[in-house]
């Protein structure tokens, strides 16, 4: 049970960020609700691969006193680290990028509340 | 509408939670998996048989998953980056003095 | 904010000066090493980005973009996509498929390190693709922040 808290974590990040966008008017509340979920996301990929007591796959610099017959059980799956890290940066991507839109909402509509940026309700 | 909201919610939140407290015990990846990316030291002949380090001559094995084995993801990221910032360029665009 | 308009003062300025080639340095150094050391193209291209980012925070982003037009970066950030697809289309023709890592075993790029060595000319084409993807993030991060600040102080007035 108390091994699986990571996964639980990831549960409570992701519900938090759910309950953020689904529940929020403002804009910037809801960019924040999708940055929460996509660490929740993140987040999950590491808790995947990890090992207990592993190391960083890296050849370089290994711990002194390493053998290399007992690397393969020492170390962390590198496959999700590689999901988290083009995850990262596309996420940094949207996030200006849907920043930049709420900026725009802003000088348009005066108002950053999602239930008034309608163009048909005024 | 809002009462609906909240019942879904409540279900996906539950459906997250039990999918979690069902998962596999943390810290303990079925072994086998990605023990091609890291390799495998063979003591006879005193060198790695496969792995990262052999097939793209790289000692960090993440830089080799990201831009050897699964450089095609790398290469749709590049495009969302360039997408993204095209976006951002485009909503401030201002004349020309 | 002084009588200089939004620049900060001549302590956080000198200070943002000195450490503004450090950081590109460092941000270089990852970049080179991502095939040897924890880092690569993005991690490396983040540091340049905030690297620029230091100089827009101490010197008014006015200034940093009379320093470094945007379209600059946009051109750098261009640069580092044209070479990635470049180098790919390469193991197309040099080797079997789009993406080979056709350098690799070869002697002046491609050595395949020992255990517990770690050469600098190792890794064939990732160290040429790590470049590329980190002339991407710095002008894509920098320009979007950039933007972004430049946009920021437009609309207070």
């Amino acid at each position: 049970m108390i091994y699986n808290l990571p996964f639980l974590t990831v549960v409570a990040l992701i519900a938090i960020g759910m309950y953020a966008m689904l529940f929020k008017k403002n804009l910037i509340k809801i960019a924040i609700g999708l940055t929460i979920v996509e660490s929740g996301v993140n987040l999950f990929l590491i808790t995947l691969g990890y090992r207990e007591g592993g190391i960083a796959p890296i050849f370089t610099n290994l711990p002194p006193g390493m053998s290399p017959e007992e690397i393969p059980e020492k170390m962390v799956l590198p496959v999700p680290q590689a999901l988290t890290l083009t995850s990262i940066v596309i996420g940094v991507a949207v996030l200006a990028l849907i920043l930049s839109l709420a900026i725009r909402i802003y000088r348009h509509y005066g108002t950053l509340n999602a239930e008034e940026v309608r163009r048909l309700k005024e | 509408m809002k009462k609906a909201t909240a019942i879904a919610f409540i279900i996906f939140s539950l459906f997250l939670f039990f999918s979690a407290y069902e998962m596999r015990s943390f810290g303990n990846p079925p072994s086998e998996m990605d023990d091609r990316i890291i390799g495998k030291y063979n003591s006879t002949a005193n060198k790695w048989e496969y792995g990262a380090v052999n097939e793209t001559g790289a000692n960090n094995a993440v830089t080799s998953v990201v831009f050897d084995y699964r450089g095609y993801d790398t290469l749709g990221e590049a495009t969302v980056l360039f997408t993204a910032i095209a976006g951002v360029m485009m909503l401030f665009r201002r004349e020309k003095k | 904010m002084n009588e200089n308009g939004d620049r900060m003062s001549i302590i956080v300025q000198t200070i943002a000066s000195i450490l503004f080639p450090l950081a590109l340095i460092f941000s270089f150094y990852v970049i080179m090493h991502g095939h040897l050391t924890p880092g690569g193209g993005f991690q490396g291209g983040a540091i340049g980005a905030s690297a620029v980012a230091l100089l827009i925070v101490a010197f008014g982003a006015k200034y940093v973009e009379g320093k470094m037009e945007e379209e600059n970066l946009s051109i750098f950030e261009s640069l580092g996509g044209l070479v990635f697809v470049i180098v790919s289309i390469l193991g197309f023709f040099l080797a079997a498929t789009f993406l080979t890592n056709f350098l690799v075993g070869e002697p002046l790029f491609g050595i395949i390190p020992a255990w517990g060595e770690a050469p600098l000319n190792s890794g064939g084409v990732l160290p040429i693709l790590n470049l590329a993807v980190g002339m991407k993030v710095i002008g894509g991060l920098a320009s979007v922040v950039l933007i972004l600040a430049i946009a920021s102080k437009e609309g207070e007035k």
